[in-house]
């Protein structure tokens, strides 16, 4: 078992070295959300805490998710993945590898972003329910590559990517960043609660003083929700392994 | 002692049958060439040893492990080095970091993954370039060092698919040297090649594959005898005029710009005819060789046209 993570460990040092400084990671995991928060401030008279609220979740959801689903994609497409899989490790610490890759990053920068806005903003957070909810967040969306870039066992990154944009600004839209959901009508709600960026979303406004959900669920749907995905992801990839070498 | 234990493997992709009962075993100690045209079935085979395909059905046992049940096919890998069929390193890292990135994953402490990598850099002759990254190697320093990737952990047995495919004599020289010394030092290799002149040099056994299906199994040397009448001497005279009827021996003449080719199954009754056609019509004999079948005319013989 601590084999297994020393190994998966190896695997991360080298997607972390690798692929976060290829050119469309950097676009994707940081100047975009930039740029969505600016279009999700601008003209809008918005408090400090909603400010924060918008910010760190868009940051997280963006650099947790920016490598994950091309990672294996890339591999192939590399001529790595063979290699790989046929070192001594079980598919499953590769994932778990490609999986801590997405969470060291995504949690470098979104601390990064996070702590200076919080300081800026002068607004005082609860240190326990922010930390606890961004590194289980920051978990399940790193997770959520996982799943991502099972289906379709490709070796053309750019498939990976537009699909993933593509579910991920659904993600975005129907989250509560832009509507609390408390003010959204009740199928807008349900539909908010297949997203795991809305419990996300709620926690943080929990760590100011706010939410919708109680606080204990939200952070039991991330974990529920990392869960899931990460389970899923491994037995697609483990299904459609085959259907890569070829 | 088997190494490798392949008993009636069978692979279909869809509906596509590309490996048809197979069975070999590779024992330890030896090389193993796995020969056959192109689309024949090595890579599959090579990728159901390594279990990275599982196959439709058959067995495999790789040191005495169950390569069909996921923890002891771990367990074999930990003991087994391999390079896959065009396998790259990592472009963006060092051949230092590639090297140090296999020897974690093989659970290696850090000093040893250190010294061992040293000493393979030196010996695949990369060591003045072990920061540079890889993306700027030829093809033949990227061979190598995916060789030396595969023997980080100075594994007992190697997997080698193609691993002198498209390289330059020096490189390739390089490789078949690394081979033979690991060989000489205990440990078995399985390889696949193409190339009738490695196989010939470098293993002790061959199975020739053909179609999924393994057509021949046995050393070099028994091979060729599966040829029988394509010993042949080869004749250069001068001036040169030879009249295929004068030789009885002959079963076959091809004659060829300044030199003479005679197939025969008495190779000596042949010179001796001629040494005397020579004398006899005032010709100087300017060279006079024999030529035993190479591996290649086993393998025309027993492939034929039945590549894909
Ligand atoms: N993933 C796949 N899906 C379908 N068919 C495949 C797949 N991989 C290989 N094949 C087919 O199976 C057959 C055997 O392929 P394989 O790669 O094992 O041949 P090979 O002997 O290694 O050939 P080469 O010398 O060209 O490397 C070929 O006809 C090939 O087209
Ligand atoms: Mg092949």
């Amino acid at each position: 078992m601590i084999e297994m993570l020393k190994r998966s460990f190896a695997i991360a040092k080298k997607d972390m070295h690798i692929f976060y400084l290829k050119g469309p990671v950097v676009i994707m995991g940081l100047i975009f959300p930039f740029f969505l928060f600016l279009a999700f401030m601008i003209g809008r008279n918005l408090s400090g805490g909603h400010l924060f609220v918008g910010l760190t979740a868009m940051t997280a959801f963006f650099t947790s998710t920016a490598v994950g689903p091309t990672i294996i994609p890339w591999e192939c497409r590399g001529r790595t993945f063979e290699r790989l899989i046929t070192s001594p490790v079980s598919l499953t610490t590769v994932l778990l590898g490609d999986l801590q890759a997405s969470l060291y990053f995504g949690l470098a920068i979104t601390f990064t972003i996070a702590v200076p806005a919080m300081l800026y903003l002068s607004i005082h957070p609860s240190i326990v329910v922010f930390l606890l909810s961004t590194i289980l967040a920051v978990g399940c969306f790193s997770a959520m590559t996982v799943l991502m870039s099972s289906y379709p066992p490709t070796d053309i990154p750019a498939d990976v990517m537009m699909l993933s944009s593509l579910v991920k600004f659904s993600l975005l839209f129907i989250s509560g960043i832009f509507v609390p959901i408390e003010n959204l009508p009740a199928y807008g709600r349900w539909i908010s609660f297949i997203s795991p960026l809305t419990y996300y979303v709620d926690a943080l406004r929990h760590s100011l003083g706010g939410g919708y959900l109680p606080v204990w669920l939200d952070l039991g749907m991330l974990i529920i929700f990392a869960l899931a995905f990460f389970l899923t992801g491994s037995w697609v990839h483990r299904r459609v392994l085959e259907r890569r070498f070829t | 002692m088997r190494t490798i234990e392949v008993v009636d493997l069978t692979k279909y992709y869809g509906s596509f049958l590309a490996v048809n009962g197979v069975s070999f075993e590779v024992k330890k100690g030896e090389i193993f060439g796995f020969l056959g045209p192109n689309g024949a079935g090595k890579t599959t085979t090579v990728r159901t040893i390594t279990g990275v395909l599982r196959p439709s059905s058959g067995e495999i046992r790789v040191l005495s492990y169950n390569i069909l049940d996921e923890r002891e096919k771990i367990k074999a890998r930990e003991r087994m080095g391999i390079v896959p069929e065009m396998a790259n390193p990592y472009v963006d890292l060092t051949a230092m970091q590639n090297l140090k990135l296999m020897g974690e994953l093989y659970g290696m402490e850090r000093r040893g993954i250190e010294k061992r990598s040293i000493e393979l850099l030196k010996l695949f002759d990369l060591y003045e370039k072990r920061n540079v990254k890889v993306r700027a190697f030829s093809k033949g320093m990227r061979q190598r060092l995916i060789l030396a990737m595969a023997m980080i952990s100075d594994p007992e047995l190697l997997i080698l698919d193609e691993p002198t495919s498209g390289l330059d004599v020096i490189s390739a020289r390089l490789i078949k040297d690394v081979i033979r010394e690991e060989k000489r030092k205990g440990k078995t290799i399985f390889m696949t090649t193409h190339n009738m002149v490695d196989a010939n040099e470098l293993c002790e056994r061959i199975g020739i594959i053909r179609e999924g299906r393994l057509i021949a199994i046995d050393t070099p040397e028994k091979l060729k005898q599966l040829v029988k009448g394509s010993v042949s001497v080869e004749v250069s005279f001068e001036p040169m005029k030879l009249e295929p009827s004068s030789l009885s021996s002959a079963i076959r003449v091809e004659l060829t710009g300044d030199k003479a080719r005679i197939f025969t199954n008495d190779p000596d009754a042949t010179i001796r005819e001629l040494v005397h056609y020579a004398e006899s019509n005032n010709l100087r004999i300017v060279s006079l060789r024999t030529l035993s079948p190479s591996l290649e005319d086993v393998f025309i013989k027993l492939v034929g046209d039945g590549n894909d």
